[in-house]
């Protein structure tokens, strides 16, 4: 369905481009739709009643995301850190390379069917899309700047008085019309056309290799609890046995002081995992079979460690070589070419 | 015959009732309660150091508190919220939370009045919170305007009073410096001697976490009731004595505790902020 429309709306636009060179009338033919939900996906979290996703509002976002004055120094956009090439992450970089040469303490998530997130941050903190920007525009590693500076910047801008009036009805530049436009970006980064998801919706007679579907199988049996499917996590946070950094990063306990949360962090997608490397919050495996070799081995009993990780009083999860094969060729089912490839998403 | 002796009672009480507010009808009648016909409140927070007036950056004269410890203040600014009266017979008037929210800051004078309407009345009681409500803190980004605005004042040093990492707000700010801060990690590796408290904590968006919102409620019959009328601008003075931070029930050394943000030691400090406020007179 999605992959349907976002096809027609990319031929659309190429028609439009064709077009406007002899006749400029023609782009009213465009057509936006909006988020739509993949049919194989559960109902978003988000409250697009208060934020409906609209075109303008979407190109003034994707105009923001890319925009370097959010930054201290003009320098670094969102997309320095979330580059649509490594699904929307810093693909290389253990943790955030931000302003400065600054080196942050964790890895850059990716911007990803985020509609369906409770929580954000890998040590949550924030429970609201329209307020997680905040985060990164302020964090002096990141881009160390502040709001009011960065609205003053976006003000004399001629470009965002236009797209701004597009988008809301008036030139006002505000901060909830800022948040809310980088969330109508971030919203349409949906990537839900990977084979598994073809195969799940039975498009074009998708199916499973032996081997993929063997990994399925045994993804569903020991991965499956916490990575729920169709997104891949059930947006929870867990101590997931790692050991303890050298700078004691104990993730979700900093933001509630719970005991009890000491050490977890969000369960991350499982999506695009061939784009997204290093892995981890702080992106100490550099390849999957590193982390498959964690779970298989290298799992420690550090304080809240999830108990799907002590079954039967032994710590990880027991993989052989051939299980290690089949999952990481059914995990290979989970990229999606077509979400990196979007060119709607990116820097125009 | 009991029941006879109970009614001859109410009924002398009531007659007296009457004769009373007959007097004092002449010089200062007491408005009908209505929600409807407002004038205008205020409450002044005046901040105060112990024995004497605030004053920033005072590095010529400084304070000490009962530790001993000597320091000068470079900070300080709190929100004020959820502002409600009550009269002497327990009617209670919340004002609209749209037009309730305040944040006063020690370095603007021209902030230290919280300026609301309420129905003409007097009023024994005046009750608000000292922070910004659980309520507005998880509330959209539409909601959050004015001094609620997460861009408003900017970066934390010079004044934003908005926590992004943990989306909240910072609900009382005081920082200054004393030469008993250490220059290390645990106080301050910048050698400045700074010393640093921003408490909040609205109690959890999803799951409960600590919760620093403290509502104080102030008896006015002592020092003086509000007599709320349209021609009129009736101002509850409030002290709000700082020193109490130190000073309070939860008393602290500065050398001890030189920075205290989001931890579970804001909460011994939180109770001193309930101490800081004492109503000395009323304006009518």
């Amino acid at each position: 369905m999605s992959k349907n429309h976002w096809t027609v709306f990319f031929f659309l636009l190429l028609f439009v481009v064709a077009c406007k060179k002899d006749s400029p009338v023609v782009t009213e033919i465009e057509r936006f739709l909006g988020f739509e939900k993949p049919v194989n996906f559960p109902v978003p979290v988000y409250n697009f009643e208060a934020n409906p996703v609209t075109k303008s509002g979407f190109e003034l976002g994707r105009a923001l995301f890319y925009e370097p004055r959010l930054s201290r120094n003009n320098t670094v956009s969102c997309g320095s850190c979330h580059i649509q090439s490594a699904a929307f992450t810093q693909h290389g970089h253990d943790v955030s390379h931000g302003i400065d040469d600054r080196l942050g303490t964790r890895n850059s998530p990716p911007i990803m069917n985020l509609a369906w997130n409770k929580a954000f941050m890998w040590g949550g903190g924030v429970y609201d899309l329209d307020l997680q920007p905040i985060v990164p525009i302020t964090t002096h590693e990141e881009m160390d700047e502040n709001l009011e500076n960065v609205l003053s910047k976006i003000r004399l801008l001629p470009k965002y008085t236009r797209l701004f009036k597009a988008a809301f009805g008036t030139e006002e530049v505000s901060t909830a019309r800022f948040m809310k436009a980088l969330s109508q970006f971030m919203l349409m980064c949906i990537s839900s056309n990977s084979k598994y998801d073809k195969v799940m919706r039975k498009e074009a007679n998708a199916t499973f290799t032996a081997d993929e579907q063997a990994g399925y199988m045994l993804f569903k049996a020991k991965c499956a609890s916490c990575h729920v499917e169709p997104l891949f996590t059930d947006g929870s946070f867990r101590n997931n046995g790692l050991a303890k950094s050298p700078i004691n990063d104990q993730g979700l306990y900093t933001a509630t002081l719970k005991e009890t949360d000491r050490y977890k962090f969000k369960v991350p997608s499982l999506r695009n995992l061939q784009y997204t490397a290093p892995f981890m919050h702080d992106g100490r495996f550099l390849t999957l079979a590193g982390v498959l070799d964690h779970y298989n081995l290298e799992v420690q009993q550090t304080t809240n460690l999830d108990l799907a990780l002590q079954a039967g009083g032994k710590l990880g999860i027991a993989l052989t070589e051939t299980d290690k094969t089949t999952i990481t060729a059914f995990l290979a089912t989970l990229n999606d070419q077509e979400f990196i490839n979007n060119k709607l998403l990116s820097e125009q | 015959m009991i029941k006879n002796i109970k009614l001859t009672y109410l009924f002398i009480f009531y007659m007296g009732t009457l004769l009373i507010s007959g007097c004092s009808k002449k010089e200062d009648p007491t408005p009908e309660f209505a929600a409807s016909n407002l004038a205008p409140f205020s409450v002044e927070f005046d901040n105060i150091v112990g024995e004497r007036t605030f004053s920033l950056n005072n590095s010529t004269s400084l304070y000490t508190n009962a530790a001993g410890e000597k320091f000068s203040i470079s900070m300080l600014q709190y929100f004020i919220s959820n502002i409600k009266v009550t009269t002497a017979d327990g009617k209670e008037y919340a004002v609209p939370q749209n037009s309730s929210y305040f944040l006063i800051k020690g370095a603007d004078k021209a902030t230290r009045f919280a300026k609301v309407k309420v129905p003409e009345g007097d009023y024994t009681k005046l009750t608000f919170t000292l922070g910004v409500d659980s309520l507005r803190s998880t509330m959209g980004i539409d909601h959050r305007t004015g001094i609620l605005d997460p861009a408003s004042g900017g970066d934390h040093e010079s004044g934003g009073m908005y926590w992004g990492w943990n989306a909240g707000y910072i609900f009382f700010k005081f920082e200054g410096n004393s030469a008993v801060v250490s220059d290390d990690i645990n106080g301050d590796p910048t050698g400045k001697k700074q010393f640093k408290y921003h408490i909040g904590g609205f109690g959890g968006y999803s799951a409960p976490t600590i919760n620093n919102i403290k509502v104080i409620t102030v008896d006015l019959t002592t020092a003086g009731v509000a007599k709320v009328r349209k021609d009129r601008q009736s101002n509850v003075h409030m002290f709000v004595n700082v020193m109490k931070v130190f000073n309070g029930t939860n008393g602290f050394k500065i050398a001890e505790h030189p920075n205290v943000m989001f931890s579970d030691y804001s909460v011994n400090i939180a109770k001193n902020l309930t101490e800081l406020f004492k109503h000395d007179h009323t304006e009518n």
